[in-house]
């Protein structure tokens, strides 16, 4: 018998009916991805199965767990499984642990209230836990404030919170979407390696197939609050019989067609961005009154040239000073050491006023699209901000044609300019965001992590029209990503940074390919790749 | 922490002697001629000007100023000029009503609100929420020296349980003194509670939505065990700042209430002080209220890093 039997079950929020009738079931010792873009009801799903639903929902149908019907069953039947049958792993790391209680406290909690073991025997099996999940005793003791752990190792104490107590169902909802490539493959080995272990059920939701492909045994693709597809993991992903499961391939796999016209812009007159021996450090944390740690350097002694129309991409870790250093580029913030050059000249000690031209050729794309607009105002007034950045002011008329040709370059209809950000999809948003950019018609375009909050078929359009607007406009980007597949799709080179430093750099397909630095390979081995994971199941299925 | 702590008492410093000018140089250009005050309107202009001297009036402002911060720095807060009695006597005496009237008040208020908020908040949206908060709201709205008014009737007037106002003094023995407080307390601390019970209510709902809320419940904590373990410390932070707020407020922002109750406390004295020009009365409270706000503001300080260990270490 299943460990999980989901049958028929329907969800309804106010008005919206969020899941149509949904089947999905999980064995014990079974990997089950739950796959769909962001609205589909992955999430819904999980929540319906532990019954923390917001006031409101409705559910119907069945959740068959151990014989038992969830949906029937009562709150404090609940609170005896929540934690302790079924454990619960969530998106967001960063804000998923109580920022005033240690992580000891964290984690011992559930086990003391399912198990009523006393603090001292709590506390042992916390820290056998933590040392399970990868957090040793030496250097994460029970004290630890969350606040004092990175993203990746306070996701591992999310973990070891689920895990503590060996639930026979363990629920992950998107556990790696926040973190970088790299911490991405280790925690779903460290999920992998437990539910080995323990013989557990997991049910692994993802917006990515690619991510879900190399360790789920079955997958149940969800759109729209149905179930589009289901069945074993390499026979869905290499038949790709429904058309919807094709998309989704496709799209996490897409690759924009490039013509080779934005070379043939370069102009042989120099970089169109010159860094030189760029330097930041900050001041290192204070010990006592007058000891200080070494100052910390984020970026460091980094040389690099773009050149008109090139597109190059900055891949790396987070926390590897990718950030700062566009911040640095965009005169967001001021280096401690080095040079900045754009179109000829010099830019890293201008004052404000003499960087409104650069700035007007020099514009920013950010990864959350919605934060990034003043949610009051309309999508015209949001495009047309920078605007300001040019010489002689517009007419009324002027300012409306400029607006009109970015809306129409970005794919969306100038009837849309009098709308508010909120009535625009994510998709639309992070348009909106492009055409704010190139309202200017300018020659760089720095882009952080432009996709990596969309969906995959949303990425895949967006990352088009970045291509489109390179081949047509012949705008340079940088890209910072921390995703390789976004680097391979649209640029022509890449750059790898670790610790401040650039430590390898070429031409895209080649580093990618071949990486020879030791955080090149990291990356590229930690890349979520269909192509590959599916090989390598094939291959183990014989 | 001790960097800190240095710091903050240094910035105190200077504040208090911000305080101290600023006290002084307004008190001076205020119209109203202690010394003739005090003589009466047909007094001769010699008699004045003799009195004038006497009281160091007819000495420059920076002087008169030194000699008062001088007196100040080795508690020497100056002689009223109305009762003949050193300042520091005066304060004394009616610090020992408005402290304890202050601090029965404030706990009144915290023991009161936080439970409500607690309860509210539980129950968002109910009918016992919205009750809760319509009651509150109506807390806040009442002025609070007619709530007093009907509180003397009941419970003074028609049950007899309490006095209706006047204060025996300490000597009079500790239950005497705190029963006459114990309707002032009232008056002053239910409305403080109904704003704080509201801000405990809001401040909760904000943590409820937060992601480790639903972590918690997750593990298997019931609503109630997640409210009680895990929203209300995270809730603490602006309910400490909104009690800071009050304790200063109900420490000299009674005048009302203690006329109302005949209450020999710091309010009224400063209300006959300012009255009656004797401006060196004013000055010394006004001065021990500062500090006071000040010590309490470090202290609500403290109390975040107490709650909130990310704020801890922080220079």
């Amino acid at each position: 018998m299943n460990l999980l039997e989901i049958s028929k079950l329907t969800l309804r929020i106010g008005a919206f009916e969020a899941l149509k009738g949904i089947d999905l079931s999980v064995r014990t010792g079974e990997i089950r991805a739950l796959v769909g873009e962001s609205g589909s009801g992955k999430s819904m799903t999980a929540l319906s199965i532990m019954k923390l639903l917001p006031g409101g929902a409705r559910t119907g149908g069945q959740i068959n767990f151990g014989g038992k019907d969830l949906l029937t069953a009562s709150e404090a039947e609940m609170c005896r499984l929540r934690g302790n049958e079924i454990g619960m792993v969530f998106q967001e790391p960063m804000t998923a642990l109580n920022p005033v209680k240690t992580i000891g406290e964290q984690v011992a909690e559930g086990i003391r209230l399912h198990t009523g073991a006393t603090r001292a025997i709590a506390e042992e099996q916390t820290r056998a836990i933590l040392d399970r999940v990868g957090l040793p005793g030496a250097k994460f003791p029970l004290g630890r404030y969350p606040h004092e752990l990175s993203g990746g190792q306070r996701q591992r104490v999310v973990i070891a919170i689920a895990c503590a107590l060996k639930p026979r169902l363990l629920i992950a909802d998107e556990p790696t979407t926040a973190l970088d490539v790299v911490l991405q493959a280790q925690i779903l080995d460290l999920l992998q390696s437990l539910v080995d272990e323990e013989r557990m059920g997991l049910l692994l939701i993802s917006h990515d197939l690619a991510v879900v492909a190399g360790m789920a045994h079955s997958i149940t693709v969800l759109r729209h609050g149905e179930v589009m597809d289901t069945g074993e993991t390499t026979q869905i992903l290499s038949e790709q019989t429904h058309p919807y499961t094709r998309q989704l391939a496709q799209a996490s796999m897409h690759v924009p067609e490039r013509t080779a016209h934005h070379l043939t812009l370069a102009t042989p007159d120099g970089p169109l961005l010159a860094i030189r021996n760029l330097t930041r450090t900050y001041p290192g944390r204070r010990k006592g009154l007058f000891g200080r740690d070494p100052d910390f350097r984020a970026v460091d002694d980094v040389t690099f040239d773009i050149k008109p129309g090139q597109s190059t991409a900055l891949v790396g870790r987070s926390g590897c000073g990718k950030s700062t250093l566009a911040r640095m580029v965009l005169a967001l913030d001021r280096p401690t050491d080095g040079q900045i050059h754009f179109a000829g000249r010099r830019i890293d000690k201008l004052t404000p006023d003499d960087l409104r031209p650069v700035r007007r050729n020099m514009q920013v794309v950010f990864q959350d699209p919605y934060g990034s607009f003043n949610p009051r105002h309309k999508a015209e007034r949001l495009i047309a901000e920078p605007l300001y950045l040019l010489d002689r002011e517009l007419s009324d008329g002027e300012r409306r044609d400029r607006v009109h040709r970015a809306l129409e370059r970005v794919g969306i209809p100038r009837a849309d300019k009098d709308k508010y950000p909120h009535e625009f999809s994510g998709g639309q948003r992070q348009r909106l965001a492009i055409a704010r950019a190139i309202i200017t018609e300018p020659k760089l375009i720095v882009a952080d992590e432009p996709v990596s909050a969309l969906d995959v078929s949303i990425r895949a359009q967006i990352l088009d029209l970045f291509a489109d607007l390179n081949d047509r406009l012949g705008i340079a980007y940088l890209f910072i990503t921390h995703d390789l597949a976004v680097a391979r799709a649209i640029t022509d080179t890449v750059m790898v940074m670790s610790e401040g430093k650039i430590v390898e750099r070429g031409k895209t397909e080649e580093i990618l390919r071949q990486p020879l630095s030791e955080a090149g390979r990291a990356l590229v081995r930690a890349s979520p790749d269909l192509h590959k994971a599916l090989a390598r199941r094939i291959t183990e299925q014989g | 922490m001790l960097n800190y702590v240095s710091k903050r008492i240094l910035i105190g410093i200077l504040t208090l002697l911000a305080a101290s000018i600023v006290v002084f140089i307004v008190l001076d250009v205020v119209p109203g001629d202690p010394a003739r005050l005090m003589l009466g309107m047909n007094a001769t202009e010699e008699a004045v000007r003799a009195l004038q001297q006497q009281m160091g009036l007819d000495q420059p402002l920076l002087v008169r100023y030194a000699s008062w911060i001088g007196g100040l720095l080795v508690g020497d807060f100056g002689k009223s000029y109305t009762y003949s009695v050193p300042v520091l006597n005066l304060i004394t005496e009616r610090i020992a009503v408005s402290l304890p009237l202050a601090l029965i008040s404030l706990f009144l208020s915290t023991v009161i609100a936080i439970p409500v908020g607690l309860f509210s908040a539980s129950r968002r949206g109910t009918m016992a929420d919205s009750g809760t908060m319509a009651i509150a709201q109506v807390g806040v709205a009442i002025p609070n020296f007619w709530f007093a008014l009907l509180l003397v009737y009941v419970f003074a007037v028609s049950l007899r349980l309490v006095p209706a106002g006047g204060f025996p003094g300490w000597n009079a023995g500790v239950w005497a003194g705190f029963k006459s407080l114990i309707l002032p307390s009232i008056a002053l601390g239910l409305p403080q509670a109904a704003i704080l019970a509201r801000v405990t209510r809001s401040a909760l709902l904000d943590v409820l939505g937060e992601d480790y809320i639903r972590t918690a419940r997750a593990k298997g904590l019931t609503r109630r065990k997640v409210l009680y373990r895990h929203a209300l410390r995270n809730a603490l932070i602006p309910v400490l700042t909104i009690l800071g707020l009050q304790f200063a407020f109900l420490l000299a922002g009674t005048i009302i209430i203690e006329n109302v109750f005949y209450l020999p406390g710091l309010g009224r004295l400063v209300f006959q002080a300012i009255t009656q020009r004797d401006l060196i009365v004013v000055q010394g409270v006004v001065m021990l209220l500062v500090a006071a706000v000040i010590v309490v503001n470090l202290l609500v300080d403290l109390s975040y890093a107490l709650v909130d260990p990310r704020l801890r270490g922080r220079s």
